[in-house]
């Protein structure tokens, strides 16, 4: 029997990418509000979740060639990396760097190693999601 | 005045999860229960809406919008479960 979901279709559509950038504004809202590596982490896979929902497997392999293992193993990496920079100057472990830069059309900003750290962290928590999910969800 | 009206419109919400959550317990069908459920969702919604204006706050605007993102993907899956059998297909056949 051939289904019909035009309105599903037509409407994830849209909806990815309003997930997919409010993820991403809850990623970089984080440290001085709520937000941060983790919920925009899990926002992020909840819109490629919706995909999956959509279409199945192999059509969202082949529109995101990602592996997710790889994306987890690079995500712990750069987070080990940015909790180590410390050690290398001779401070703690965890050491939090941050100056104030100006940046051309956005002014004065506050740059921190903790926004590296998030980085890490989304990642992993992006790769780790969608890893179960594709393990537990997509057998036969 | 305005106090007043927002405590009863959330006591009236309060109520009406209840009325949901028993529709879920004792559905007799699955899409009850699964209508119940996102009934209970979007009345979440406006519950923490209107605790916003109460406690003068935009902290939970994005609690609002993270939460209507989860009910709406909860509510295609379960319809999904439900008219097919499956969450997520490995290959589909259309």
């Amino acid at each position: 029997m051939k289904t019909n979901d035009v309105i599903l279709k037509t409407t994830s559509h849209v909806v990815f990418f309003i997930i997919f950038l409010f993820s991403i504004h809850v990623f970089l809202a984080g440290h001085f509000a709520p937000g941060g590596g983790f919920v925009g982490g899990l926002l992020t896979s909840s819109a490629i979740v919706l995909l999956l929902l959509v279409y199945d497997i192999k059509t969202v392999q082949k529109l995101l060639p990602i592996n997710y293992t790889i994306m987890t193993a690079s995500g712990l990496v750069l987070a080990l990396g940015t909790a180590s920079i410390g050690m290398f100057m001779g401070k703690p472990f965890f050491k939090h760097y941050f100056d104030h830069f100006y940046l051309p059309l956005i002014g004065d900003t506050e740059l921190h190693t903790a926004m590296l750290f998030d980085t890490g962290v989304y990642l992993v928590v992006v790769g780790v999601t969608l890893t179960i999910i594709q393990s537990i969800g997509g057998d036969d | 005045m305005k106090e007043t009206i927002l405590l009863i419109s959330l006591t009236l919400f309060a109520l009406t999860i209840m009325v949901a959550f028993f529709r879920v317990l004792r559905g007799p069908s699955m899409p009850d229960r699964v209508v119940g459920l996102d009934m209970i969702g979007v009345n979440l919604l406006s519950m923490i809406a209107i605790i916003s204006i109460v406690l003068k706050t935009k902290a939970f605007l994005e609690v609002i919008l993270i939460l209507g993102i989860l009910s709406f993907i909860g509510t295609i899956a379960f319809s999904k479960y439900l008219e097919r059998g499956t969450i997520v297909e490995r290959k589909s056949d259309h």
